[in-house]
């Protein structure tokens, strides 16, 4: 999953007299000849892997592990209660209805990264659901073009709400406070009187959560493209930096790491072929994510959002555009938020009153965090949004099962989110001490 | 070295308010020629390296660069020019590797990604001809010493193949060890012909490495000394613009107590 990548490959020794000419070769020798003895180098082998996994465990770098451990121990606890919870038709379930907070959670990862907050997303959200709503039923725009101004007026609200952060100087808590007021009134008055517009659950809005692919080739197919996609660009990433004689990776560790991945994406085709099939929704979601981390860890344009969630000075100096980068995340955000939006109106196939309301922000804020993404800027991924989201989610299904109420539920929630916020908290003052806060 | 100097300031002054930070100043750096700039808390020492660096634009006098004049208006024209700073404070991103750090908002891209193995490849370079040693191109900032991260940060200015470093007390809060390497890596930049400007409080550094100590007082040029036919003693008469100060005073009192 989401394991440390850039401390894994390297870790590793360079190859003596691989390297290219240098102009000062006295010098050059003299630095090239060996590896700096501080450096804690990692074996080659599964043994590597153990002693590396061991010491980053004692330095306090868990990364994704708290999140995957709880969600194991979810997952047992749940099972032994219950023994539909581990069903096809649960799991499944379970990972169409996350999608809708899992998007706004994207967004929410945006703005972390930058050591900021976003309260409006609830409410844009259930905004952008009535605007899309009201122009595809009251107004009958062609769905498509509803979805996609409904989109588009969530950046924009997003971005708003970034300029008033960002060129005025005004805190991002009290100007995304505003909006989540501000925006909540917006989709009230845009519902008007009946306060419910439903929804054509053959259109395309309706079909976001309810469309599955259900020939069996879908999901393995998808399953099969991802690894074979995985490999040949890591294998052909190896072999680049191979050529240019900065340390690389060992064949057998490619292999390893992708057939942990096939086992992962085979067993859930496998697990949604049981039931209806592959779910449009999750197929949107990891493409999403697949395409949010891309763009965050490798373009120039992510390297400028880590760099502002590490030092708005030096990010300054460097020549980054401050303002602009701080101005497009909150668009990013409100962007995300409106997407969300969109999935949790299909869910309920109408978007009334209570969209983008309760417990929506508070989960979507949560899934972030809990899924690994620092409250303090410049550490996080996106796919922390899916960990999160899954827990979260998770607990819901899971408690619904048992037939547990509402506020037994809020608890639960409130407690996994504390326990992460502990572990993170712990572990960053374990990291400062191993140096690596 | 060149007749021509690389940079030159003749008669610069700049106001703030009613505060006259510089008057008339005049410097003079060579290429392949390490100035030291040194002065007492307040002399105008950060308002002359933030003149040149474009943070202050100068009200009066001329900035000549490769004996041409030139203005400086922002931070932006002494970077074309060739001028790179490294200040106290470094700005470095803590939660970035050094690659990412040596390549910050200048990334090398390919097809509008990211170019990782070619910047590791460049900063693995260059940090071999500078020869620094760090841990690891690939751990984050955090994980460096204080003279490693000095080190980056002074690696990073020389990314655009500078003429001219100014460099901002990077001795300052460094333990012995660390200031020897920064020094050492101050005389590389000597001897690869870049000109250097040296800002420091600490004399022992200046005698080091400096070719030329250039004194400032109170805003005002107070002497520009060879190192190595001047004496520490008279470098700090001409900082704190007497013979009989608290230094030397201190410097008698001791001596008599030993001889006692």
């Amino acid at each position: 999953m989401s394991v440390d990548k850039t401390s894994a490959n390297v870790d590793k020794t360079p190859e003596p007299g691989k390297h290219t000419p240098v102009v000062n070769p006295e010098a050059a020798s003299a630095a090239v000849t060996a590896v700096d003895p501080r450096l804690l180098v990692r074996e080659q082998g599964l043994l590597g892997y153990w002693t590396e996994f061991k010491r980053k465990m004692k330095a306090g770098e868990l990364g994704s592990l708290p999140v995957i451990l709880g969600l194991a121990i979810i997952c047992i606890i749940f099972q032994v209660l219950n023994s539909e919870f581990l069903s096809a038709q649960n799991i499944s379930n379970i990972t169409v209805t996350m999608v809708g907070t899992g998007m706004i959670s994207v967004g929410i990862v945006f703005v972390l990264l930058l050591g900021e907050i976003d309260l409006s997303v609830g409410s844009v959200s259930g905004a952008a659901s009535a605007l899309a709503a009201v122009l595809t039923v009251n107004q009958g725009w062609p769905e498509w073009l509803a979805v996609l101004v409904a989109i588009a007026a969530g950046a924009a609200i997003g971005a708003l709400h970034g300029f008033f952060f960002a060129v005025l100087g005004a805190p991002a808590f009290a100007v995304t406070l505003a909006g989540l007021l501000f925006w909540l009134g917006f989709m009230l008055k845009v519902l008007g009187e009946d306060g419910t517009i439903n929804l054509d659950s053959d259109g395309l809005i309706g079909k976001l959560t309810t469309y599955t692919f259900t020939d069996l080739a879908a999901a393995y197919g998808l399953a099969a493209v991802v690894v074979v996609l995985f490999f040949v660009s890591s294998f052909l990433g190896n072999r680049r930096r191979e050529a240019a004689g900065v340390p690389s990776r060992p064949l057998s560790d490619t292999v390893l790491r992708t057939v942990l991945l096939a086992v992962v994406s085979f067993a859930a085709a496998y697990m949604y072929n049981q039931y209806k099939g592959l779910p449009l929704a999750t197929v949107i979601f990891l493409a999403f994510l697949v395409g949010t981390d891309f763009l965050l860890r490798r373009t120039s344009y992510g390297r400028k959002i880590f760099a502002l969630g590490g030092s708005v000075e030096a990010s300054r100096r460097a020549g980054i555009n401050v303002t602009a980068v701080r101005i497009s995340v909150f668009g990013i955000s409100g962007g995300f938020a409106a997407i969300g939006g969109l999935f949790l109106a299909s869910k309920i196939a109408s978007a009334n009153q209570s969209a983008g309301t309760g417990d929506l922000l508070m989960n979507a804020i949560a899934a972030a965090v809990i899924g690994g993404t620092s409250l303090f800027g410049g550490r996080g991924r996106t796919w922390n949004a899916l960990l999160g989201v899954l827990v979260i989610v998770s607990i819901q299904y899971g408690l619904q099962l048992e037939s547990i109420a509402e506020p037994v539920k809020y608890m639960i929630t409130a407690a996994v989110l504390l326990t992460t916020v502990v572990i993170d908290s712990v572990t960053r003052k374990t990291q400062k001490t191993a140096g690596r806060a | 070295m060149s007749a021509t100097p690389v940079l030159a300031l003749r008669g610069v002054s700049k106001r703030f308010g009613a505060v006259q930070a510089l008057t008339d100043v005049e410097l003079e750096v060579h290429a392949g020629e390490v100035v030291a700039l040194v002065g007492d808390n307040g002399a105008g020492k950060s308002t002359l390296v933030k003149t040149i660096a474009g943070v202050h634009p100068i009200d009066e006098g001329a900035i000549e660069w490769g004996g041409k004049p030139v203005s400086i208006s922002r931070p932006h024209d002494a970077q074309a020019l060739g001028i790179a700073t490294v200040y106290q404070d470094l700005a470095l991103c803590d939660n970035i590797d050094v690659v990412g750090n040596l390549f910050l908002g200048r990334e090398l891209q390919k097809f509008g990604v990211l170019d990782e193995v070619e910047m590791e490849r460049r900063a693995r370079e260059l940090l071999t001809t500078l020869s620094i040693r760090i841990p690891s191109v690939r751990i984050p900032i955090a994980s460096l010493s204080g003279g490693q991260r000095q080190t980056v940060a002074i690696a990073r200015s020389m990314l655009g193949d500078p003429k001219l470093v100014i460099l901002d007390e990077p001795t300052a809060a460094l333990g012995v060890e660390q200031t020897a390497q920064v020094l050492d890596l101050v005389e590389r930049l000597r001897e690869r012909g870049h000109a250097v400007i040296l800002i420091s409080h600490n004399m022992a550094d200046v005698k080091a490495v400096a070719d030329k100590v250039a004194v400032l007082r109170l805003g005002r040029n107070n002497g520009v000394f060879e190192v190595k036919t001047t004496s520490q003693e008279e470098i700090i008469s001409a900082i704190t613009g007497a013979t009989d100060n608290a230094v030397t005073r201190r410097a008698a009192r001791t001596n008599g107590e030993v001889s006692k």
